[in-house]
């Protein structure tokens, strides 16, 4: 017999049956801080450019969009411009390669820490946050310091002779990687750590009790075993991975630009809102195409390895 | 068969074990810094075919030796042969023993059968192969048609036979099972003790349980090994064990026993406040120094009669299945209260007049019942 306060207390905890007025303060965020700045950059979108540049003119028309594929000669004809596919690309491809090194660095790095003693691992998992505390800001010009010709990396190189010239490593899309990956690898790490955390490591020695070596152990029990982590860990860092900004910017010197980079030039240099709304607004959508695909990868693999419990990650 | 710590130099049987264990020793270190001797130089021969009870009390290191046997804890010293090959410095992966583990230990992300097929892909086995293997290991513990189901979409008692199909299927030298009934129910447990003794039977796998459980013990094993705090105390069948413990330990962690105080001479024994006992109520090839001694007697051996200059009077009766248990308190007049001895007398209730608190009694014990037992 369950005591009857503890009846309620469960009832009262689940889903769809508290107080409609206490979900009031995040409708107002959602309305105030998401919604409305969407409505404003979909409508800006669909503007034409102010006399200079600033701003909008009320003026309906679709060519901050044909703008993406076309470019306008002086002459007024019409010809197809692979330039912002072009970027669009190489943001996909920064992004990529920045969730698999990631996923690469993370995995190791999450099942040594749920491995750890607990008293140990709570602080090992403090560690890990230790770059929250300061601006990404200053972080990613620190990394102008590390990587430059007269930095450290080439300066201890060059000590031991390795090298005789300095690697030039700032300002190369090397640079951005190293920048993104540092960005983003605690987003990954944290994820598959809270999955390996509750992993039981008596399913791997089962495995190895039944015959298993260590790479089938971590192939086919372990990995499956965090996969609502490992989901979780590539949407955290793949989707702000696409739209950074700050290490194309300050270590790829500008050469390398991603998506967010153009568009933070149409507000500013270039001049031009109403194209720059219609590069974030195709941002979103590719941002939202990419969330599905995860969703439906996600789902197709949980279904194969039986487990239903990234639903509740994403 | 008692044991003493000699037991490493004893010459092997002729037909060598299925697993033999020879003065492994393994001490953890306790987050504190202190150290846990687990196992302390523990020597065990198990016979091929044989059915293997390893008893003893929580904590004694019983896992741990099934850990060290399957490799998935190294001993710090000692050696493990299977069929006589040495087996303590192989990975886990290469040796021929499974175990069914007391969380059972299932993949909850596959289903019972892929469950089942995992190991013998292990060994590749060809699918074809597989597929017959994991029919037949579901159909030895009456799961058939359940291959399809995830480990969680099943009872507990049917998660266990799922975890003894897994180990099975890969028709190991060696079969461990670490207390796998003690999370079921008491009935379900019945039942799934005499499935494992047919199991063991059909396959003629070498199984070796680990209970804490000495009912357990005595109904499964063909022998028993008693655990005390990391030692082996005792090996035997289950009635030896029983009726002939070697030590206060034994005699009291298995079953009920009086074990008694008292000074052995050729004539017989005299028991403190009970009196003296004729030689011949001693196990008759008792081999014991005279001088003190303790003895250990099952209460179905005892006897207590109405006798008014008894020397013990009654303190307690109570209904335990069809027996009656009777105890009473012996104190021999003239000594203090303090070495008054508590003696207990099991004896069927059908048709006996049943003693009443207060009366006095005389004891008695049934021929070759006592037996000499080491403190
Ligand atoms: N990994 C370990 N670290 C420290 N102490 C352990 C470890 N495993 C077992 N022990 C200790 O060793 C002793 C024997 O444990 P175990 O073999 O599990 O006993 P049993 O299975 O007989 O209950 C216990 O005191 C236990 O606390
Ligand atoms: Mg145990």
């Amino acid at each position: 017999m369950k005591a009857p306060w503890s009846a309620t207390a469960r009832q009262r905890r689940q889903a769809g049956q508290g107080s409609w007025w206490s979900g009031l303060p995040g409708v107002v965020y959602l309305i105030a801080l998401v919604f409305l700045p969407l409505v404003i950059i979909f409508v800006y979108s669909f503007l034409s450019r102010a006399k200079l540049g600033v701003g909008v003119k009320w003026q309906f028309s679709l060519t901050p969009y044909t703008e993406l594929l076309f470019s306008e000669s002086l002459s007024g004809g019409r010809s197809f411009d692979p330039t912002y596919l072009q970027i669009i690309a190489n943001s996909f491809w920064y992004a990529i390669i920045t969730s698999v090194v990631c996923l690469v660095l993370s995995i190791p790095i999450a099942l040594w820490l749920a491995t750890r003693a607990p008293e140990r691992r709570t602080a090992l998992v403090f560690a890990v946050t230790i770059p929250f505390w300061t601006s990404l800001l200053i972080r990613t010009y620190s990394f102008i310091i590390i990587l430059n010709d007269n930095g450290p990396i080439n300066g201890l190189l060059k000590g031991i002779g390795i090298i005789d010239e300095p690697i030039a490593m700032l300002y190369t899309p090397f640079a951005t990687v190293v920048g993104l990956v540092y960005t983003f690898l605690p987003f990954m790490i944290l994820p598959i750590y809270a999955s390996a955390e509750r992993f039981d490591f008596r399913l791997a020695e089962a495995a190895y009790d039944l015959g298993a070596a260590k790479w089938t152990v971590l192939r086919r029990i372990v990995l499956p075993s965090i996969r609502p982590g490992i989901i979780a860990g590539m949407v955290l860092v793949f989707i702000p991975a696409l739209g950074s900004y700050l290490a194309p910017e300050l270590l790829g010197g500008g050469k390398t630009s991603m998506i967010a980079n153009v568009i933070a030039a149409q507000f500013g240099a270039s001049r031009n809102w109403p194209f720059g709304a219609a590069l974030s607004v195709l941002l979103l959508v590719i941002t939202l195409l990419v969330l599905v695909i995860f969703a439906v990868v996600a789902k197709r693999a949980s279904r194969a390895a039986g487990r239903g419990g990234w639903e509740a990650l994403i | 068969m008692c044991l003493t710590s000699t037991i490493s130099e004893e010459p092997l049987d002729a037909s060598a074990p299925a697993l033999s264990v020879r003065d492994v020793t393994k001490t953890f270190q306790t987050p504190e810094g202190g150290q846990i001797s687990a196992l302390d130089s523990v020597s065990l021969d198990i016979a091929d075919g044989s059915f293997m009870v390893l008893l003893g009390p929580s904590g004694c290191g019983k896992t741990t030796l099934l850990r060290c046997i399957a490799g998935l804890e190294s001993p710090d010293s000692g050696r493990i042969d299977l069929r006589g090959q040495r087996i303590d410095n192989m990975p886990v992966w290469r040796r021929r023993v499974n175990t069914v583990f007391q969380s059972y230990a299932l993949f909850p992300h596959m289903t019972v059968a892929q469950n089942i097929a995992f190991g013998l892909q292990m060994d590749k086995v060809p699918g074809d192969i597989i597929k017959r293997k994991v029919g037949e290991s579901l159909d030895m513990v009456h799961l058939s048609g359940l291959g399809s189901r995830k480990p969680s979409q099943l009872s507990g008692g049917q998660q266990q036979r799922v975890a003894l199909a897994r180990a099975l299927a890969k028709e190991p030298e060696v079969l461990l099972l670490d207390e796998p009934l003690s999370a079921l129910d008491l009935k379900l447990r019945r039942g799934m003790q005499s499935e494992l003794k047919r199991l063991q039977r059909e396959t003629s796998i070498t199984f070796v349980l680990v209970t804490h459980d000495q009912d357990e013990a005595m109904a499964m094993g063909d022998q028993v090994a008693v655990f005390n705090d990391g030692r082996i105390v005792q090996v035997g069948e289950p009635r030896e064990v029983y009726l002939r413990p070697c030590s206060r330990f034994v005699a009291d962690f298995i079953g009920e026993a009086n074990v008694l105080t008292g000074a052995l001479d050729t004539y017989g024994l005299v028991i403190e406040s009970v009196g003296f006992v004729p030689r011949d109520r001693l196990m008759p090839d008792t081999q014991a120094a005279l001088g003190q001694v303790h003895v250990a007697v099952r209460p179905e051996n005892v006897s207590l009669q109405l006798d008014p200059v008894g020397s013990a009077k009654i303190i307690d009766v109570s209904y335990v299945g069809g027996d009656m248990r009777v105890e009473a308190v012996a104190a021999a007049s003239g000594t203090a209260v303090n070495a008054a001895v508590s003696i207990v007398s099991r004896v069927p209730s059908q048709g006996v007049q049943p003693p009443r608190i207060g009366d006095r009694v005389s004891v008695s014990f049934a021929e070759g019942s006592l037996t000499v037992v080491a403190d």
